[in-house]
């Protein structure tokens, strides 16, 4: 997929994926690049075999009938098709699979092909692991972001470009007026070394003041998970995850965050992860490196202390 | 504008989820449902467009939950017009089985939107959004955090990452799948629920559960293990405060 005229990362997790698969089933890695003025593009992706390129002004920007359409109908008789479940995706997979007929199946995190086609999925927000397995020899996959290294996906395939034609006939449903750029607050929490990251855990707007205060001390930032943002309680700029930013600071504290795939995705990379949350199964201490059960409001009082007299 | 809401209700995810006893689903006798918190979002946007443009509001529940009710009488209690409760003894469905059940109550109603949130928790096989915009054969838009109307037209703002957003139109009926409403949803008092509760415009249509055709089955789930890769911290806050200040300080921040 593109974005803002450049292969997203995901594409690349997608083709290291597809390889794997590939390797397993002796089939080839077929990529689909749909946009205008993206021939050029079809360069990077050496990592698949063939590349189709439909390269057309009606696809300057993302349309999620006019794609979905189109990739439905690159995918020919391919077995397996993997989509990103991104913003970008979530409009596609599910779209070529009512089309198609194909079962799709969402939140991979990996594909198997041993005793036939099926995956494992990331369900309840992280909370549960599924092994699923599809009827048939032929499947969409929608796969979280980060499942899969991107380097493993630039570079290894036999890369034969391919122009088609745009083959769609109808006229967009949808049609994009404009794309928008957040504009830049007073943080960057992308360039801070220390990122203190509230979640919904926090319970109040008033609440974050202490978060802040202990950002204060470790001479960093507060951050926030998606729902602390819908609320307004902190800016658009701070928040962490798949619509929000990707960072990787020193040093990620969490309270109460749970650990939604959406979250993880922008964090996961950080260097030394703390999490605290109440909740014992949280998938954030699937990803952090040292945990704490309990409740913030217990433990912030106590930290904040311990550094003012340290 | 006249607008219909999908809601559906999902494993409260506060709770601890028990698997069954062979390990093939979730414990789903002593589970507490809530509300999707993304059809709530799609509820409040719809609420937010009929303030601003008229028209009706009709929200669809499916299933049997025992919390279904509630949720359907706060939607009421919000603002919508018409309740319609789907279904009473459904057991847990696919993607594919929810969009066809939601696709027969639309059929033979006149609606310009349909809302629904942009994914559900147990979404396995497909966004329920863009499934009934499939067999529809309408449009949609994903991942939408705002919508407005004017003249018969629509326009939507999509999400994609890192606060950019692109603004569409769209050609109506259309279905959306709500990220985030433009406010956060609303609160509503438990007097209004009650009084929505006596009004009764609740109704309730059987559903034959359709088959499945989403192709796709479960062999096995598992509770990932806790702290897996975690080093968890034990005692009290204060025993935390003080191994969380050395794990600091050993990470290089003064
Ligand atoms: C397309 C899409 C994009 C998304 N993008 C993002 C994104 O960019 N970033 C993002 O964060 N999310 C994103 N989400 C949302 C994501 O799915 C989750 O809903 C969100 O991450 C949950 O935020 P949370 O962890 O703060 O809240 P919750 O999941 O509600 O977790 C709150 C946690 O706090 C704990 N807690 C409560 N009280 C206390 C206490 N006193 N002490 C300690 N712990 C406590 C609870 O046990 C719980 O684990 C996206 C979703 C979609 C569908
Ligand atoms: N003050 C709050 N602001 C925002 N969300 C909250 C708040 N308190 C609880 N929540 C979360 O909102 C959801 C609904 O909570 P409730 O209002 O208790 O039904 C739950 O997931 C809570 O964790």
């Amino acid at each position: 997929m593109i974005c803002q005229g450049e292969l997203t990362e995901t594409s690349f997790e997608l083709i290291a994926q597809a390889r794997s698969v590939a390797t397993q089933t002796g089939g080839r890695v077929v990529a689909g690049l749909v946009g205008s003025d993206i021939t050029a593009l079809a360069a990077e992706l050496g990592g698949a075999d063939r590349i189709v390129v439909v390269d057309d002004p009606a696809f300057e920007n993302f349309s999620p009938d006019g794609h979905a359409a189109v990739f439905g109908s690159l995918i020919g008789d391919s077995s397996v098709v993997l989509v990103p479940y991104t913003s970008m995706g979530m409009d596609v997979a599910s779209a070529i699979s009512a089309t198609s007929g194909m079962p799709l199946v969402s939140f991979c995190t990996a594909i198997s092909v041993d005793g036939g086609l099926g995956a494992t999925c990331q369900l309840y927000a992280g909370k549960i692991e599924a092994d699923v397995t599809v009827d048939g020899d032929r499947a969409i996959f929608a796969v979280l972001t980060g499942s899969a290294s991107a380097d493993g996906g630039r570079s290894g395939g036999a890369a034969e470009v391919e122009q088609v034609d745009n083959p769609l006939e109808m006229t967009l449903r949808s049609t994009c007026l404009g794309i928008a750029e957040p504009e830049g607050g007073d943080v960057d929490i992308t360039s801070e070394e220390v990122l203190v990251v509230v979640g919904r855990g926090i319970e109040s707007e008033d609440n974050i003041a202490e978060a802040q205060e202990l950002a204060d001390l470790l001479g960093g930032a507060v951050a926030g998970s998606r729902p602390i943002i819908d609320q307004g309680w902190l800016a658009k700029d701070r928040q962490v995850g798949k619509s929000g930013l990707t960072v990787k600071p020193k040093l990620y504290l969490t309270l109460g965050v749970s650990g939604a795939p959406e979250h993880i995705e922008g964090m996961k990379d950080a260097e030394t992860i703390i999490s605290v949350n109440t909740d014992p199964q949280a998938p954030i201490f699937g990803v952090a490196h040292y945990g704490w059960v309990g409740d913030i409001f217990d433990l912030l009082p106590e930290l904040v202390d311990k550094l003012e007299a340290d | 504008m006249d607008s219909v809401v999908l809601l559906r209700p999902v494993p409260d995810p506060v709770e601890e989820l028990e698997l069954n006893d062979d390990g093939s689903d979730l414990d789903r006798d002593y589970l507490g449902y809530v509300l999707n918190e993304f059809d709530d979002h799609a509820l409040e946007e719809a609420l937010l467009l009929k303030e601003a443009t008229g028209g009706t509001l009709t929200v669809l529940g499916l299933g049997s939950a025992d919390e279904m009710e509630q949720i359907l009488y706060t939607a009421l209690a919000k603002g919508a017009d018409e309740a319609i409760k789907l279904g009473d003894e459904l057991e847990h469905l696919s993607i594919s089985s929810q969009a066809e059940i939601f696709v027969s109550a639309l059929e033979g109603r006149s609606f310009d939107l349909v809302l629904t949130g942009v994914q559900a928790a147990d979404e396995l096989n497909g966004q329920l959004a863009v499934r009934v915009a499939a067999k529809l054969g309408i449009p949609h838009v994903s991942v939408v955090v705002g919508a407005s109307a004017d003249n018969g037209s629509v326009k939507v703002t999509k999400e994609f990452w890192g606060g950019i957003t692109a603004d569409y139109q769209i050609q109506t009926p259309a279905v959306l799948g709500i990220q985030a409403a433009r406010q956060a949803p609303r609160y509503v008092a438990v007097s209004l629920i009650r009084q929505a509760q006596q009004g009764g415009d609740l109704s309730e249509t059987d559903v034959d559960p359709p088959p499945d055709t989403s192709g796709v089955r479960v062999i096995s789930v598992r509770v990932p293990e806790a702290g897996e890769g975690a080093e968890m911290i034990e005692g009290d806050e204060e025993a935390a405060a003080t191994k969380i200040v050395e794990i600091i300080r050993s990470a290089g921040v003064k």
